[in-house]
């Protein structure tokens, strides 16, 4: 029981060291112990990971009681089970190569305590989230990760873009956030409980439980999934909250590599899976993830089509993938869903850990333009990158290839016109998305060398200690597929690994879909790689030639379909105005002019006109006194 | 218990203000009247803890009773403690505390009176927290605004008078009714003993008017919207310790007076008026906190989030229910602790600049660390982050509002967004950036006394974050007491009907 316990407290120990002893210690024995730590945490995690698929372990350690209001009772607790244990592995290994990393990347930062310090609480607050037995914990959990990726996408607290950006996914996430606590009032209310085994076992007898809102009636376990969607919105930029995840890309890579790709966007996806005995009945709230999934998955894949920052691409992308878990979940292949969170975390991490080993080179450039032709410079980047890339592609035979195809199965074999709808989409944008993650590679790669500040000979690769990690990464996105696939998606999975941690009302479809659709994306993600070296680097006037046609369409992407400008006008500009006006007009003009100031110049009034009783002369003191003892006399008499 | 403790809770502080008083100091700087000060309210500190732990919270009954005859068969001097009074009174003593140690250099005249002002308000303030009779609770809620009156109008700024009058006639004005209903409580019943009161009742047909001229009284103090305004006033020309205190225990009187008072007395009236209330409660959180963001003056902009955060305090505890009345309660504590830091950390940047502005500050992150990650902790407990004690009432009042109305929950729950939004970019206009203003780094990191200070606000916030219980615990008896007979009398009322 105690390695349970480790693996979150482990991140938790080295985050206080570093934080609070980060200036008494040598910079470099912190961020080898805070590695150190972590590494052991994501071995005993990978025990544990192997332990619950040979013996099917699973425990709920209990730490003590947080909040006992009334009937509401709220434990700190370590839940492991399949799901659980599945996130452990992602987390800590993914954490700790980026913690090795980062050694490296921000070897000339000055705060580097202070950066391993937040990597570390980030890990531990993640781990906090996906190991918890109840709603609130979870929640803590969310929170706790929300501030971590504020503070780090701040890191370089100087840059006021950084600034901005830190604020921003804060607050847009506390728009998420407002959804799901709202979610978890609703639970409460209905259940009486926010545990989940309380809530998960009563789901049936609700099924039909009406709620009215406003006169209006809605049903209760519909209602409580969309609310906690909204939350999964937030945290996983889905459309209409995604806005915040481009703009984290102003963070250090390494922190981009973890939270924003492999970690912490992905606790949406796990919101719904962990939440699965309660999403299994709500075929509204599943239809709306999965028609929110494919829109992101579309939108953000033709975004990505047209960005030039390197890290921005990457973000969008990730944006897009997630859709991809999204719309899995909603067809209701929650297994195929985690799948797909498994391998992407290898293949995007090694991405963005390798566009992070890019720029370092580049001096910090991140845009693509300013790039090309060092492929043989940085061979080992190269490399890795092309790895990564083929994964995400959904390459044959790496490990994005099979998750990927999985979940175009599974929404194929729904069966509803939902269903083929999102496969479509997912065909569609799985061509995009090979588009754009080659148009990446050729233009940081290859054709000519296109940066006018840089010598192209003085380019060199990254120290080992940065490629080390990727090294296991990219076997990861090789691998990751072909090792798990049946242990993840088997037929028997459901039964032999997911056991109780994910609910299917029916059990999931064995058949095939035909084999044209079988093989239908893999050719076509084949054959875009040679298009793509075609326009991307040969030819490059055929590319103009496109741009020009579309322009229109072409704006519309680039400014990123002007999400960004619409919620501006209406909300930011729309709360300081309305600040403003409240502050300026109500507060001041209304109530302060007729409130107090209006009584103090009355009194004013008032008193200059008892001035005038002041007379100076006693006599007529005495007589009003002699009045007022009288009347005061004949009161007291009377009563 | 033979010791009365209550009592010498009450008088020790004027005994050091006495002592203070007659004390002649030969040097300058007064430094025997400050230790005095910090003397007596560190022994009265130590003495609220005691009490605390030699309370009984298996009981809902009123503890440490003391009764004596006074203005003979008229008023009786009554006091006692339950588990909800005795929170507010430790948080007193060590806010207190706090703001003695704090008072150094930054009172340039008469600091001998200005230690006395405190140690008198701290006598008013434990008394309110532990009277058990209306006019002994009268005379000290209204007491105690005379201390406040006099420090805004002697040691505050430029336009001192103005706020210190706006100050006075908001909250006189309130308190007038409530003397009316006092007076009238008595005629009707004969007592104005609090205990007595609960067990007799007071009549169906007059309860909405008492509970209105209470209600005035509360409001003002609380503050709710409308009649807010004099709080933003107030903290800007109030001296750090002034607003501190202000914010941390003033305001909660009046919370505590609601809980006490409207609902204990009055269930029915309490009852009636729960959609105004919370309506009130709302338009605070959501109405304030959108004014907060506008703000360019840092204590304003403390002072309104304050008026968002009375917000959910008053909506939880007209939710009537076990939640809503222990998250009330937590956030008032809550409350207390993180605006004491936060005026205190403004004091000190203050104390450095002497300017309030936002727009003089930015990037002083590279200058202060130590500064820079405490206010980091405050900023966050302000906006309700899990982990901190701002987070669990909050969200209790939001459960427990849930259950009554869930439309009200959500627009209540707008607030914890925008509380993101303003406490994040005063944050990020204050502490990061590029140093634009030269003068600022002439400024020097927190000394010893200032980190001491700010990092004992900051240890129970995060404590109370992570482990809620003894709080809870200390008031649970009394809420479900309170509650259970705020039910029987709104059901006896059904029957009669």
């Amino acid at each position: 029981m105690q390695f349970g316990f480790l693996v979150v407290f482990l991140p938790l120990l080295g985050s206080l060291i570093s934080g609070f002893l980060g200036k008494f210690i040598s910079t470099r024995f912190i961020e080898i112990f805070t590695s150190i730590l972590i590494s052991i945490s994501a071995i005993i995690a990978c025990l544990i990971f192997y332990d619950v698929i040979i013996n099917s372990y699973s425990e709920n350690i209990l730490l003590f009681r947080w909040i006992s209001s009334g009937t509401f009772n709220v434990n700190w607790s370590i839940n492991i089970d399949s799901l659980s244990a599945l996130m452990f592995v992602v987390i800590t290994l993914v954490s700790s190569l980026v913690h090795i990393y980062s050694i490296g990347y921000m070897s000339d930062d000055p705060h580097k305590p202070r950066f391993m310090s937040y990597l570390s609480l980030f890990t531990f607050s993640m781990l906090v989230l996906v190991s918890s037995d109840n709603f609130l914990q979870l929640f803590f959990g969310w929170e706790g990760v929300g501030l971590c990726s504020y503070l780090l996408i701040g890191f370089w607290f100087k840059k006021e873009t950084a600034n901005a950006a830190a604020i921003k996914a804060f607050i847009v996430n506390r728009v998420g956030d407002f959804g799901l606590a709202l979610g978890i009032f609703l639970i409460f209310y209905l259940f009486g409980s926010v545990n989940y085994q309380d809530v998960f076992s009563e789901v049936p007898n609700y099924i039909s439980n009406e709620i009215s809102v406003i006169g209006l009636k809605f049903n209760t376990i519909n209602l409580i999934c969309i609310f906690l969607f909204i939350g999964a919105m937030g945290k996983s930029a889905q459309i209409f909250l995604h806005t915040w995840l481009p703009d984290a890309m102003e963070g250090p890579t390494p922190v981009s590599a973890l939270i924003h790709a492999a970690t912490m966007v992905t606790a949406g996806v796990f919101l719904v899976v962990r939440c699965s005995p309660i999403y299994e009945y709500s075929e509204l709230a599943l239809n709306l993830i999965t028609i929110v999934g494919i829109s992101t998955a579309f939108f953000a894949a033709t975004v990505a089509l047209v960005q030039n920052d390197i890290k921005k691409i990457i973000a969008y992308s990730t944006c897009s993938q997630l859709g991809y878990m999204f719309f899995a979940a909603g067809v209701g292949a929650y297994n195929v869903a985690m799948f797909h969170l498994f391998t992407h975390a290898f293949f995007k991490a090694l991405l963005f850990l390798g566009a992070g080993s890019v720029i370092h080179s580049f001096q910090n450039e991140q845009n693509i333009e300013y790039m090309g032709g060092v492929w043989k410079k940085l061979p080992y980047t190269w490399l890795l990158m092309v790895i990564g890339t083929l994964a995400l592609t959904g390459f044959p035979f790496l490990s994005g290839f099979y998750s990927k195809d999985a979940i175009l199965e599974f929404a194929y074999l729904k069966g509803s016109s939902i269903g083929y709808l999102a496969a479509g989409f997912g065909v569609l944008t799985a061509v995009m998305t090979s588009i754009y993650s080659w148009r990446l590679l050729f233009k940081t790669f290859h054709g000519s060398f296109k940066n006018t500040k840089l010598n192209f000979n003085s380019m060199h690769e990254s120290p080992m200690i940065m490629i080390i990690p990727l090294i296991i990464l990219s076997l990861g996105a090789i691998f990751s597929g072909i090792i798990f696939k049946e242990i993840l998606i088997g037929p028997s999975s459901s039964t032999d690994f997911w056991k109780n941690s994910i609910f299917f009302k029916e059990p999931l479809s064995q058949d095939h879909p035909p084999t044209w659709f079988l093989f239908i994306t893999p050719i076509l993600v084949t054959i875009i790689i040679p298009i793509s070296y075609y326009i991307f680097v040969k030819k490059t006037y055929i590319l103009k030639l496109i741009v020009e046609t579309n322009y229109p369409v072409f704006k519309f992407f680039k400014n990123k379909w002007y999400f960004d400008d619409l919620y501006d006008f209406l909300f930011v500009k729309g709360c300081k105005k309305l600040g403003l006006y409240f502050w300026k007009k109500i507060d001041i003009r209304l109530i302060d002019k007729f409130g107090p100031d209006g009584i103090s110049s009355l009194v004013k009034l008032c008193s200059l006109l008892a001035v005038k009783f002041q007379s100076g002369f006693i006599y007529q003191y005495a007589f009003i006194m002699l009045i007022g003892f009288s009347v005061l006399l004949t009161f007291l008499i009377l009563y | 218990m033979n010791f009365p403790i209550l009592s010498s809770l009450i008088l020790l502080p004027s005994i050091g203000a006495i002592f203070i008083f007659f004390s002649k100091s030969k040097d300058k700087k007064n430094i025997s009247s400050k230790y005095i000060s910090l003397f007596v309210s560190l022994v009265n500190l130590i003495l609220s803890i005691y009490l605390w732990f030699s309370f009984d919270n298996t009981t809902h009954d009123f503890q440490f009773v003391e009764e004596r005859k006074w203005l003979i068969g008229f008023v009786n001097y009554k006091v006692g403690v339950d588990g909800i009074s005795i929170l507010f009174i430790i948080l007193t003593t060590f806010i207190t505390s706090l703001c003695i140690f704090s008072v150094n250099n930054t009172v340039k005249s008469r600091p001998k009176d200005f230690l006395i002002a405190i140690l008198l308000m701290e006598s008013f303030m434990i008394g309110v927290f532990c009277s058990l009779d209306l006019l002994i609770f009268y005379l000290f809620f209204e007491g105690g605004l005379i201390p406040m009156f006099l420090i805004i109008g002697i040691w505050g700024g430029d336009r001192r008078v103005y706020s210190a009058f706006k100050f006075f006639l908001y909250t006189l004005l309130g308190s007038v009714l409530m003397l009316v209903a006092i007076i009238f409580i008595y005629w009707q019943t004969g007592t104005t003993d609090i205990t007595q009161l609960y067990s007799i009742g007071i009549d169906a047909k007059y309860q909405n008017l008492l509970w209105l001229a209470f209600f005035s009284s509360f409001a003002v103090k609380t503050p709710m919207w409308p009649v807010h305004t004099w709080l933003p006033d107030a903290h800007v020309e109030a001296p750090t310790a002034g607003s501190v205190l202000l914010a941390a225990i003033l305001l909660k009187m009046a919370g505590y007076g609601f809980i006490r008072f409207s609902i204990g007395l009055f269930p029915l009236a309490s009852e009636y008026f729960t959609t105004f209330v919370f309506f009130l409660s709302l338009i605070a959180i959501v109405y304030t906190s959108l004014v907060a963001l506008m703000q360019e003056d840092m204590k304003k902009l403390i002072a309104y989030s304050s008026v968002a955060h009375m917000g959910y305090v008053t909506l939880g505890i007209f939710t009537f229910t076990q939640q809503g009345l222990q998250g009330s309660l937590y956030q008032m504590i809550s409350h207390g602790l993180v605006s004491a830091a936060l005026f205190l950390s403004v004091g000190v940047i203050y104390e450095r600049m002497h300017t309030r502005l936002i727009r003089n500050y930015g990037g002083i992150v590279t200058i202060m660390p130590k500064f820079a990650v405490l206010l980091m902790i405050f900023a966050l407990a302000s906006l309700g982050l899990p982990g901190t004690s701002g987070f669990i009432g909050e969200f209790l009042v939001l459960i427990a509002a849930f259950e009554k109305n869930i439309l009200v929950a959500a627009i209540a729950c707008l607030g914890v967004i925008l509380g993101a939004a303003y406490m994040l970019w005063l944050y990020r206009r204050v502490i990061f950036g590029e140093i634009k203003n030269n003068e600022l780094k002439k400024m020097l990191d927190l000394n010893r006394s200032e980190v001491f200070i700010l990092a004992s606000l900051a240890l129970p916030i995060l404590y109370f974050g992570f482990y809620p219980d003894p709080i809870l615990k200390t008031v649970n008896i009394s809420v479900e007491n309170l509650i259970s007979n705020y039910e029987l009398a709104i059901n006896n009322e059904i029957v009669k009907k």
